[in-house]
């Protein structure tokens, strides 16, 4: 469990998140202060007024214009404020810095892919620290949503378009990262994290992963198995989560739910891959995405090492 | 059936108004309990009708704001597919129905003189309008759908029309055929009303001192003429 | 007055009399019966999703199953409980009375109304059964409701036929207010509970038919995939939440205002004192009526709209906030030299007060634009809308039906017990959701089946969810208990006089105490304002002249 510093936010790790955070305590507590007067006076009136006998009949009360007309300025004024603060804060939250690097985010069901403009690619958000980033995010099936708690950064990624946000980390450390637009299922497992490191320790993540791709097929598969988000529903220990695990399935028999067989070679795992609607293994839904038909040849032969592995 | 229901329920509320005149009805007890006067019945069955219109013109005003929207989006695409409407059906139609608007006023003008018998005939030629209305709709329609122009995924233009198998032609085609078909929707519910007064007025059930259902039946059927008025030059001209 | 002993519940007798029955009383009581079933199954889905969240992990139910009860728990919330509630129920009872009527204008209308209502609500829960996979949450946000796996068909059908009840409703209500007042029921002397049931019916009418279309291109999309929503097909899914919001946020003083106006009149007759600020009461609620209609795309911040119209939504947003907040600083003003009482009706007016206050102050937390970044999609979110529709508009309902219970049924409930439930769901009510405030700020989003994976960074979430579980069966049992005395009182219930809170308004005033069949034997003759207390002689004078029994 870690230190935690605020009290009612979490803590902050990027360049607006302050500004936030400012506005949002002072709406906090000037929304207490009211609060707490307007109950002060409702208790109070309750109490001092309290009728004493069955026929009380007070005499009415003349309306006070000054008061009337106050409890119209004091709200206007203050939402004025809170209107121009938020304002501004937000204008700086979607207008990214020129210099900010680009980095490509995709959204399925139901995991995320981050891309570096070197092509490298991973599942966990990788930052350099103290330098802006811009997100250009899209999804393949339905809309999803990017939280990063910690930046107070959220921004729909909505399929048929692309959709943006921008960030600079100011701290090293490991935050998560969230979907928060409802897309399903397994919505609530669409966690991810953001590693924020140094400059140095970003290249050498880069340089790393960049040499992943080529290694032998197998091996590489393992890294697009997490990559592309199979690890999501395909298990490696035997147990079906939302798909069949993948252990032993290459070389099985393979049951269908229209009730034909097929044994799972090579053909069959590639069309499986490419074309999953086309058969629906016994006991399963047809939930697998169909967007992996966009997968290079050489990416799908990988994956289909891998599945023979385990 | 939803609107017969309404209608019916509506027109309920003035029909003690069969009186000898509107204005002495008060004294002869047949006035519904919960209203003070006629005016008063006949006046809540208007307000009624207006507000029910309202929410008709709201109905469509989603469907305007949907077209409105793709039409700016892609505007080299809608002006392209309006083309494939035949403004010449579209005008006829258009026609059509001004001319049975025109004799639904005058059905209501000649009930109010007690004419029962022209009341009747310029029903029946508004109900003759409408069918021909309908008529044309459904070639019109069907000669889309021979060359594959269907709603939504059956969208395959061939025969001719390959020129259409663009992107979002699909959206016009769709837009077209919502916005048309629900008026045509409409186009008949009227007619179930129309012959549902028709009868009424041959069995005598209104007269100069009562024709509220009448009054109400025109007024929806001028709605559905306005909106066609909106349909025709936004879908077949621009 | 008629013949003595009768009145509208034993003037005819038999299923048949109240099935076909076009009182508008009896019909407020079909109403009652039904809204009631309903929001006992939607209390019954929402402890179910309590329960599954109380501990991290598959607690009681699978994901699929979470996501189908949290939805049917939405959609029969909102679409089968709190927007037909208050029309509904004290709307037809109170509001033809109230103005000096003898019934709607319409009553064989609003008969038609209820088994709208009734149809639309059988066709949402019957779709569950038959089909049962509605999961995408009450919003149906395409591509998800468009293309998933799961029958969207049946409960676009059943919202856009549950909507047709609601807009004729509003018509009823709209003309009835216009044609049927009483002699000397002037505009100014309407009592504030039929103002705000007379601006919420315009927005019924004016705001329900676009949900209707939306439903319509949303059953058409599924059906034939016309491409209008669908990424897929060349549509948009933000077009669609335009849509859908252009409904959604209007409805949602569809819910509350004629709460406030069922608070405007528990404050008067509780305090025994004009309601302060009685004309900028009634036309703020005109005023939100029509505001409401500007503001949707303040659910959109995030979803890809263009940061110009966020500004503007967000703009607009805060003006709804001055005339509500008009409305809380009278009712206080009300109490102000005032006699108050603090009955039962009276508990629920001040708990809304507060719990109110504290949704809509969050309310304008959420409608700043950078800080509803943080907080759209999470538990706070959650939270604001539970403070404002069940902490607002439900706990209006309850004061509201305390209130005229004695009229409704001629029976006086059990004080003491009315009181402890009160406090019961107070306590209950914060606990849950205040718990939620918490979580949302923290960054819990909503929606989620399981959190386990957040307790790494978030461990208090474990004990924060707990607590709010507990909250939600604290809450639970308090509505039961107002369930339990309730019946109890029609069975045992001392006989109530027919003016027990010597409030003067004429259903009050001028009815037995249980209203005869066509509420009045002669059309009163007003003369005075609803909340007059001080001119009211013939409530706290010579009462005996006025009323039959006491
Ligand atoms: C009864 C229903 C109801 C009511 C009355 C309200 C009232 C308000 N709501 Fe709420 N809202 C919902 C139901 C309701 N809401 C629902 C259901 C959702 C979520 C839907 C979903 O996504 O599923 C939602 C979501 C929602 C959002 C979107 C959040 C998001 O998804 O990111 C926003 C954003 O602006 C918002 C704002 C407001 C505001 C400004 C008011 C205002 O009307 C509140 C005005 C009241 C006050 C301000 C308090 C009293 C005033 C004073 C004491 C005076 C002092 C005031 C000031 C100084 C301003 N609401
Ligand atoms: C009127 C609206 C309304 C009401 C009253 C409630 C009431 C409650 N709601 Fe709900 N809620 C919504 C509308 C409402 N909700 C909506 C729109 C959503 C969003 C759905 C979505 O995301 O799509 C939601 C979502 C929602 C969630 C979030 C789910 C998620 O995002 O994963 C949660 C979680 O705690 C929750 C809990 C509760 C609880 C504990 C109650 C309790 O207050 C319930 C208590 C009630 C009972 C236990 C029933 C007892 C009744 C009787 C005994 C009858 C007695 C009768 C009388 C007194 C008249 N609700
Ligand atoms: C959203 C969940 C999901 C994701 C992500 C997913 N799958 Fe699947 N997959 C399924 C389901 C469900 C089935 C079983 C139904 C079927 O046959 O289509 C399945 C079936 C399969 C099969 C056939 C298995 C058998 O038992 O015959 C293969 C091979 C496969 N997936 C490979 C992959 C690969 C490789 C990836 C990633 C690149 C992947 N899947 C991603 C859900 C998923
Ligand atoms: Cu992706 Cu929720
Ligand atoms: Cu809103």
């Amino acid at each position: 469990m870690k230190e935690r510093k605020a009290i009612w936010l979490p803590d902050a790790a990027s360049t607006y998140a302050g500004d936030v955070d400012a506005l949002f305590y002072f709406i906090l507590v000037t929304s207490f202060v009211l609060f707490v007067g307007v109950m002060t006076a409702m208790v109070f009136f309750a109490w001092r007024f309290r009728r004493r006998s069955s026929d009380d009949r007070p005499a009415p009360v003349k309306e006070n214009k000054i008061v009337e007309a106050a409890w119209i300025l004091v709200p206007a004024a203050l939402v004025a404020i809170v209107f121009v603060w938020g304002f501004r804060v937000f204008i700086q939250m979607n207008v990214a810095p020129p210099n900010a690097m680009e980095i490509t985010v995709r959204a399925q069901k139901w995991s995320w892919l981050f891309e570096y403009p070197s092509g490298a690619r991973s599942t966990e958000l990788q930052l350099p620290v103290s330098r802006p980033v811009r997100l250009k995010m899209s999804s393949a099936d339905v809309i999803h949503s990017f939280f990063v708690p910690a930046f107070r950064t959220k921004q729909d990624v909505v399929p048929g378009r692309y959709t943006y946000a921008w960030f600079e980390a100011t701290r090293q450390d490991t935050f998560p990262l969230m979907c928060t637009e409802y897309c399903g299922q397994q919505h609530s497992t669409m966690l991810s994290s953001v590693i924020v490191q140094s400059q140095d320790d970003f290249e050498a993540w880069l340089q790393e992963s960049l040499m992943a791709a080529d290694a032998p097929p197998a091996e590489r598969g393992a890294l697009l198995y997490v990559q592309q988000g199979c690890q999501g529903c395909h298990s490696l220990d035997g147990t079906g989560v939302i798909g069949p695990s993948f252990q032993g399935l290459a070389g099985s028999e393979r049951v269908f739910t229209d009730g034909t067989s097929a044994l799972a070679d090579d053909n069959y795992l590639r069309e499986a891959i490419t074309l999953p609607a086309l058969k629906i293994v016994e006991g399963y839904d047809a939930l697998m995405p169909g967007v992996y038909a966009s997968l290079d040849p050489a990416e799908i032969d990988a994956l289909i090492a891998f599945i023979k592995e385990q | 059936m939803t609107f017969t229901w309404l209608m019916t329920s509506l027109a309920d509320a003035t029909q003690y108004r069969a009186q000898p005149s509107p204005r002495m009805s008060e004294s002869s007890g047949t006035l519904k309990h919960y209203f003070v006067s006629s005016e008063q019945q006949f006046d809540a069955a208007k307000m009624g009708m207006w507000l029910f219109l309202v929410t008709e013109v709201l109905l469509f005003s989603g469907m305007f704001v949907a077209y409105a929207v793709y039409r700016a989006w892609y505007p080299e695409v809608f002006a392209l597919s309006s083309e494939l409407l035949d403004w010449r059906l579209g005008g006829l139609n258009t026609l059509v129905l001004l001319a049975s608007s025109f004799t639904v006023a005058l059905s209501i003008h000649f009930i109010q003189k007690n004419e029962k018998e022209k009341t009747v005939v310029l029903l029946l030629l508004t109900l003759l309008c409408a069918a021909a209305f309908m008529v044309v709709k459904y070639f019109e329609y069907t000669g889309k759908w021979s060359h594959g122009i269907f709603p939504g995924a059956g969208f395959a233009p061939h025969d001719g029309y390959e020129a259409y198998n663009i992107a979002y032609a699909p959206q016009f085609f769709s837009i077209y055929f919502v916005m048309t078909g629900i008026h045509g929707v409409h186009v008949l519910v009227g007619m179930g009303i129309f012959v549902w007064i028709v009868s009424r007025v041959v069995r005598g059930h209104f007269s100069a001192a009562y024709y509220t259902p009448v009054e109400l039946a025109g007024l929806y059927w001028h709605l559905v003429d306005i909106i066609w008025i909106f349909l025709f030059p936004l879908l077949y001209l621009i | 007055m008629s013949a003595p002993g009768q009145n509208y519940l034993n003037a005819s007798t038999g299923l048949r009399s109240w099935l076909l029955t076009t009182d508008h009383k009896r019909i407020g009581i079909l109403y009652a019966v039904a809204v009631t079933t309903f929001f006992l199954l939607g209390g019954i889905f929402a402890l179910l999703v309590r329960t599954e969240l109380a501990a991290p992990g598959e607690t009681i139910m699978g994901p699929d199953t979470y996501n189908q009860a949290f939805t049917l728990h939405g959609v029969v919330m909102v679409f089968l409980v709190i927007i037909p509630a208050i029309p509904g129920i004290l709307g037809n009872f109170v509001l033809p009375i109230q103005i000096g009527a003898k019934d709607v204008a319409f009553p064989r209308l609003n008969l038609f109304s209820w088994y709208i209502f009734i149809i639309g609500a059988l066709l949402a829960l019957s779709g569950w059964l038959v089909i049962g996979q509605v999961d995408t949450g009450w919003t149906f946000y395409t591509p998800y409701s468009s293309d998933g796996s799961t029958s969207v068909l049946w409960l676009t059908t059943a919202v856009f036929i549950a909507g047709f009840a609601s807009i004729l409703t509003g018509l009823n209500f709209i003309v009835t207010v216009h044609k049927m007042r009483a002699p000397g029921m002037t505009w100014n002397r309407l009592p504030l509970f039929v103002w705000a049931i007379y601006a919420t019916a315009i927005v019924q009418v004016l705001a329900t038919p676009v949900i209707g279309i939306t439903m319509v291109l949303l059953f058409l999309e599924r059906l034939m995939q016309i491409g209008i929503f669908d990424p897929a097909l060349g549509g948009d899914p933000v077009l669609f939440q335009h849509f859908f919001w252009f409904y959604s946020h209007p409805a949602v003083y569809i819910m509350i205002l004629p709460a406030m106006g069922i608070i405007s009149d528990l404050m008067g007759t509780f305090s025994r004192q004009q309601v302060s600020g009685y004309t900028f009461i009634a036309l703020s609620s005109v005023a939100i009526a029509f505001l409401g209609f500007l503001v949707w795309g303040h659910h959109m911040f995030v979803a890809g709209q263009s940061a110009i119209s966020s500004i503007i939504f967000s703009m607009l947003t805060f003006l709804i906030g001055i005339p509500t907040g008009i409305k809380v600083f009278n009712w206080v003003a009300t109490m102000y030299k005032g006699s108050v009482s603090l009955k039962t009706p009276m508990l629920y007016a001040l708990m809304f007060l507060f719990l109110f206050t504290i949704g809509g102050l969050t309310g304008i937390m959420v409608g700043v634009l950078a800080v509803d970044v943080h907080l759209h999609d999470t538990y706070f979110i959650v939270a604001h809308f539970h403070y404002v529709m069940m902490g607002g508009a439900l706990i209006g309902l309850i004061g509201g039906l305390h209130y005229w219970w004695p009229k409704i049924t001629g029976r006086l409930y059990n004080e003491t017990l009315g009181r402890i439930a009160a406090v019961l769901v107070f306590i209950g009510f914060n606990l849950t959701f205040f718990t939620q405030f918490i979580m949302g700020s923290r960054g819990m989003p909503r929606r989620y089946h399981d959190y386990a994976g957040l307790l790494e960074q978030y461990p208090e979430f474990t004990a924060l969810n707990l607590a709010s579980t507990a909250g939600s069966y604290i809450l639970a049992l308090g509505l039961f208990m107002i369930l339990f005395y309730a019946l109890l009182s029609l069975i045992r219930g001392r006989k109530a006089p027919a003016n027990p809170w010597g409030a003067v308004t004429l259903e009050w005033t001028h009815t037995d105490s249980i209203p005869e069949l066509h509420n009045f034997e002669k059309v009163p003759l007003v003369t005075r304002g609803p909340y007059d207390f001080h001119l009211a002689d013939d409530v706290f004078g010579g009462r005996d002249a006025v009323q039959g029994t006491t």
